[in-house]
C-alpha cells in the first residue's frame, strides 16, 4: 500500500478543498481529486420508492459507489413510500435531525420553506448549464429569487389507452377523441361493451388530483384569482364541469373508482377491466417488463396494445398536472456543503443521464436539455410524455402553488366536489360546498 | 489492672448504614424513590407530549415555524370546519357501533372458549391472530377483499347467487363506513374475548354449581352469577377499547384515506391530514385535542361506575 506522508496529504487535500470551494463540480473534476472533508463526508438522501424499480436499483448499485469514487462522499440512500415522506420531514424538522437531502413531490417544497437551505447557487448553475428549467419547476422552487430546492425531474400523467378497443369504435391510426364530449361518447360505447374508463374519485394523493384539476381547468374553472386570495371556484364554468362529470361518470367510468387508490387503476388496466385511465407511464412499463404475464383477451402481449394521449380539450383548453420532484437540502443539516456538492455531481450530465435513461420516459428532466435525450427515440409509445411539462399548470391556479393550495389538495376539496356530485348532490351545491371550504383555506 | 479495649469492630451481621439507606428507611422518601421511575416515564411519554400538544394548539405553529400565541383561534376555526364536524360524527358512530359489536361477540367467544373441549389451547391462540398481525398488514388484506373490482367477498356472494351486481364496499359512503367498522370489529374481538376469558376464569365454578343445584338455568346463571362478577373487568376492557377506537388511525388511513368525500374521516386521520399533510401543526394538534374532553368524560363516568360496582 502506497505510503502517504504529511506533505502529500496536505497537497492532495488542498487540491480537493480549493477545487470544491472555488470551482464547484468543474473544479472537482478538473483536479481529479475528491474534495477533502475532515472525514469522509456522508450524505443521507431520502427519496420515494420509485415507480420504476430499475431506477432505484441503479441508484443503489451504481450511483452510490460511483459517488464515493468520484467525489469522496459516502451516500446513504434511503427510499420510502411517497405517502410516508411528509411524516418523515415533519419529525426531522421538528427534532432538528434527519436526512441531509429530502426528495419531495408536487408543491411540497412550499410547505417547508422555513426549514430548507438556500440552494440558489446549485440550482442556477444546473439550470444555466442545461437549457433552463421548465416554468413549473421554477415556480415551485424559486421564491422571491431564492431557490428553496433543486428541481430533480418532472413526472405526470397522460391517458393510457387500449389501442384495439378504441380501434373497434373507430379511433385508429393516431385518432383519439379530442374533446370531453367525444371522449364521453367513446366511453359510453366502451362501457356498454364492458370496457369502462377507470378514474379515481377517492382520497389518493397522485391520480385523484392528477385528473380532476386539469379537468376543472379545461372547463375554465379555477380555485382562486391570480392574487392568490380571492376564491373563484363558484363559477358557471365550474358548475358546468361538475354537471358534465356526473354524466361522464355514469356513462363511461368504472364506478368502483370512488374507492380507488393510486395503484388500483394500474391493476384494473393490467387485468383488462378498463380501457382508458389517466396515469404515469408505469402501466405501460410494467406490461412491457412482463409481456408473458399481461396479455390481451386475444393472448397477445398487452404492452403492444397501449398508447398514450393527453387529456381531452375542454372549452378553455387542454391541461395536465405534472408532478415536479425536488431535492431539498435541509437547514438543520450539518452537511450542507457536501450535500450541495453531491447535487452538483448527480445532476452533471453523465451521471444524471444514467438515471434518466433508467426511467425510460416515466419522467421528464426538470431542465429543457433532457427533451433532446436519446431515451425519447427508444420507444415512440412513451414520446407523448416528453411534452408534458409544457402543458402543465400547478395546483392553486391562478394563484401561486403555496401552502393554501397544498391544504386544498390535502383536504381533497376539488376531488370531493366531484365525488359529492357523483354521489347525488346537485352540481350547484357541490360547487358551493367546495367554494366555502376553499374560502376557509385561503382566509 | 489495666484493660485493653479491643478496637471497636462493627458486628459483621449488621451492615454499615449509609446516609442513603437511612434516608430510604423513612417511608415517605422510599415511596418517592419507588415512584420516581414511573413518574419520569409518565412525564416523558405522556405528560410532555400532552403539554406540548396543548401548547401547539394555542399557537399558529407550522412545520419548522414555532408560531405565536393565538389563544383559542384554532378551536374556533375547527368549530366552523364542516369536515371536522363530519369527522366528529364518524368517530362517535364508529366507536359506539364497534364497541357494542366487539363486546357482544367478544363475550360470546369468551363464554365458548371457557368450556372444555379438544384443542382448547390451540383455538385460544388462533383466536388472537387478528390482534397479533400488524394492523397495516391485515388491513391491506381487507383492502383486497373490499376491492371494487377484485373483491373476493363479491365473488363469493355472486357465485352463491346472493348478489347480481357487485357491491361497491369502499366506494359507497355508507358502505365504506360499515366496511371500516367490520374490520375494526374483526381486529378488536380477540382483545375482548381473551380479556373476558381471563375474567371468567377467576369466577369460582362452585358458584355456578351452587346456582345449578338451586335450580338456576343457564341464562339465569349467566345473568345472576357470571355477569355481575364479570362486570368490573368488562368495564375496564370497554374503557381501554373506547380510548383505542376513538384514536384509531391506521385502519382508516390504509383502507380509505378518509374517503370517499370524507365519509370515513376520523379524528386521527383528519388531524394527520392537516398536521402532517399540510404542515399546520397547531391545527392538527387542535383536532387531536378536541378528542380529549370527550374521552375524559368517558373515563370519569366509567371509573366512577367501576368504583360503584366494586363497592357494592
Amino acid at each position: 500500500m502506497a505510503r502517504i506522508d504529511r506533505r502529500r496529504l496536505l497537497k492532495l487535500s488542498g487540491a480537493g478543498t480549493v477545487a470544491a470551494s472555488a470551482g464547484g463540480l468543474a473544479g472537482i473534476l478538473a483536479s481529479g481529486r475528491a474534495p477533502a472533508y475532515a472525514q469522509a463526508a456522508t450524505v443521507h438522501w431520502l427519496r420515494w420508492s420509485d415507480f420504476v424499480p430499475a431506477s432505484d436499483q441503479l441508484l443503489r448499485n451504481k450511483i452510490v459507489p460511483q459517488c464515493e469514487k468520484d467525489i469522496g462522499i459516502k451516500l446513504n440512500l434511503e427510499t420510502v413510500n411517497a405517502n410516508d415522506i411528509q411524516a418523515r420531514i415533519t419529525s426531522a424538522v421538528q427534532s432538528g435531525s434527519g436526512p441531509d437531502i429530502i426528495m419531495v413531490v408536487n408543491n411540497w417544497p412550499r410547505l417547508y420553506e422555513a426549514s430548507v437551505a438556500d440552494v440558489s447557487d446549485v440550482a442556477e448553475e444546473i439550470g444555466k448549464a442545461q437549457g433552463g428549467y421548465y416554468d413549473i419547476a421554477q415556480t415551485i422552487n424559486n421564491v422571491g429569487g431564492k431557490w428553496i430546492g433543486v428541481p430533480w425531474a418532472i413526472g405526470g400523467g397522460l391517458l393510457t389507452n387500449r389501442t384495439s378497443w378504441f380501434a373497434e369504435i373507430g379511433y385508429s391510426e393516431g385518432k383519439f377523441p379530442g374533446t370531453w364530449e367525444e371522449y364521453r361518447a367513446a366511453g359510453k360505447k366502451l362501457k356498454a361493451a364492458g370496457r369502462p374508463f377507470g378514474q379515481t374519485l377517492g382520497h389518493t394523493f397522485g391520480d385523484a388530483p392528477g385528473f380532476w384539476y386539469p379537468y376543472l381547468w379545461s372547463w375554465g374553472g379555477k380555485e382562486v384569482e391570480a392574487d392568490g386570495k380571492t376564491v373563484a371556484l363558484n363559477s358557471k364554468e365550474t358548475i358546468e364541469s361538475v354537471k358534465f362529470a356526473v354524466g361522464f361518470w355514469k356513462d363511461c367510468c368504472d364506478e368502483g373508482g370512488l374507492a380507488w387508490d393510486d395503484s388500483s387503476n394500474n391493476r384494473a388496466f393490467l387485468s383488462g377491466t378498463i380501457s382508458s385511465t389517466n396515469n404515469g407511464a408505469s402501466i405501460y412499463l410494467e406490461a412491457k417488463k412482463k409481456p408473458d404475464a399481461y396479455l390481451t383477451e386475444k393472448g397477445t402481449p398487452l404492452w403492444k396494445d397501449i398508447f398514450h394521449t393527453r387529456l381531452p380539450k375542454g372549452p378553455d383548453g387542454q391541461f395536465a398536472l405534472p408532478g415536479p420532484f425536488t431535492d431539498m437540502v435541509m437547514s438543520y443539516s450539518k452537511n450542507q456543503k457536501p450535500a450541495k456538492d453531491f447535487l452538483r455531481w448527480v445532476h452533471s450530465k453523465p451521471v444524471f443521464e444514467q438515471w434518466f435513461t433508467s426511467q425510460q420516459g416515466y419522467t421528464d428532466g426538470a431542465t429543457k436539455y433532457w427533451e433532446e435525450d436519446p431515451v425519447w427515440n427508444i420507444d415512440p409509445v412513451l414520446l407523448p410524455f416528453r411534452d408534458l411539462p409544457n402543458v402543465g399548470r400547478l395546483v392553486g391556479y391562478a394563484g401561486p402553488p403555496g401552502r393554501a393550495a397544498a391544504e386544498a389538495v390535502t383536504k381533497y376539496i376539488i376531488v370531493d366536489m366531484y365525488t359529492k356530485a357523483v354521489q347525488g348532490m346537485s352540481a350547484e351545491d357541490a360547487v358551493k360546498w367546495a367554494h366555502e371550504e376553499l374560502v376557509k383555506v385561503y382566509a | 489492672m489495666t484493660f485493653t479495649y479491643a478496637a471497636a469492630t462493627p458486628y459483621a451481621g449488621i451492615p454499615r448504614r449509609g446516609p442513603l439507606t437511612r434516608l430510604l428507611e423513612d417511608e415517605r422518601w422510599l415511596a418517592v424513590a419507588l415512584l420516581l421511575p414511573t413518574v419520569l416515564l409518565l412525564g416523558l411519554f405522556i405528560a410532555y407530549p400532552f403539554v406540548k400538544g396543548v401548547e401547539l394548539s394555542v399557537t399558529d405553529a407550522k412545520v419548522g415555524v414555532p408560531g405565536h400565541f393565538v389563544g383559542l383561534q384554532n378551536f374556533a376555526q375547527i368549530w366552523n370546519d364542516g369536515i371536522f364536524h363530519v369527522a366528529v360524527w364518524n368517530t362517535c358512530l364508529y366507536t359506539a357501533v364497534t364497541t357494542v359489536f366487539k363486546l357482544a361477540l367478544g363475550l360470546w367467544l369468551a363464554l365458548l372458549l371457557n368450556n372444555n373441549f379438544k384443542g382448547k389451547a390451540f383455538t385460544r391462540a388462533f383466536i388472537l391472530l387478528p390482534f397479533i398481525i400488524p394492523t397495516v398488514l391485515s388491513t391491506l388484506a381487507w383492502k383486497w377483499m373490499f376491492d371494487p373490482t377484485f373483491s373476493v367477498i363479491n365473488y363469493l356472494l355472486f357465485q352463491l347467487g346472493i348478489i347480481h351486481a357487485r357491491i361497491n364496499w369502499l366506494g359507497d359512503p355508507n358502505l365504506a363506513l360499515i366496511s371500516v367498522i367490520i374490520v375494526n370489529v374483526w381486529r378488536g374481538v380477540p382483545f375482548y374475548a381473551i380479556s373476558l376469558l381471563a375474567g371468567l376464569q377467576t369466577i369460582s365454578p362452585e358458584l355456578h354449581e351452587a346456582a345449578a343445584i338451586d335450580g338456576a338455568r343457564a341464562w339465569q346463571r349467566f345473568r345472576h352469577v357470571t355477569w355481575p362478577l364479570l362486570l368490573p373487568v368488562t368495564l375496564v376492557i370497554v374503557l381501554f377499547s373506547v380510548i383505542q377506537t376513538f384514536a384509531d388511525f391506521q385502519l382508516v388511513y390504509v383502507l380509505t384515506g378518509g374517503g370517499p368525500a370524507n365519509a370515513t374521516q376520523l379524528f386521527a386521520t383528519y388531524a394527520y391530514q392537516i398536521g402532517i399533510g399540510t404542515g399546520l401543526l397547531s391545527q392538527g394538534a387542535t383536532i387531536s385535542l378536541a378528542v380529549f374532553p370527550v374521552l375524559l368524560l368517558v373515563v370519569i363516568v366509567q371509573l366512577l361506575y367501576i368504583r360503584r360496582v366494586e363497592t357494592h
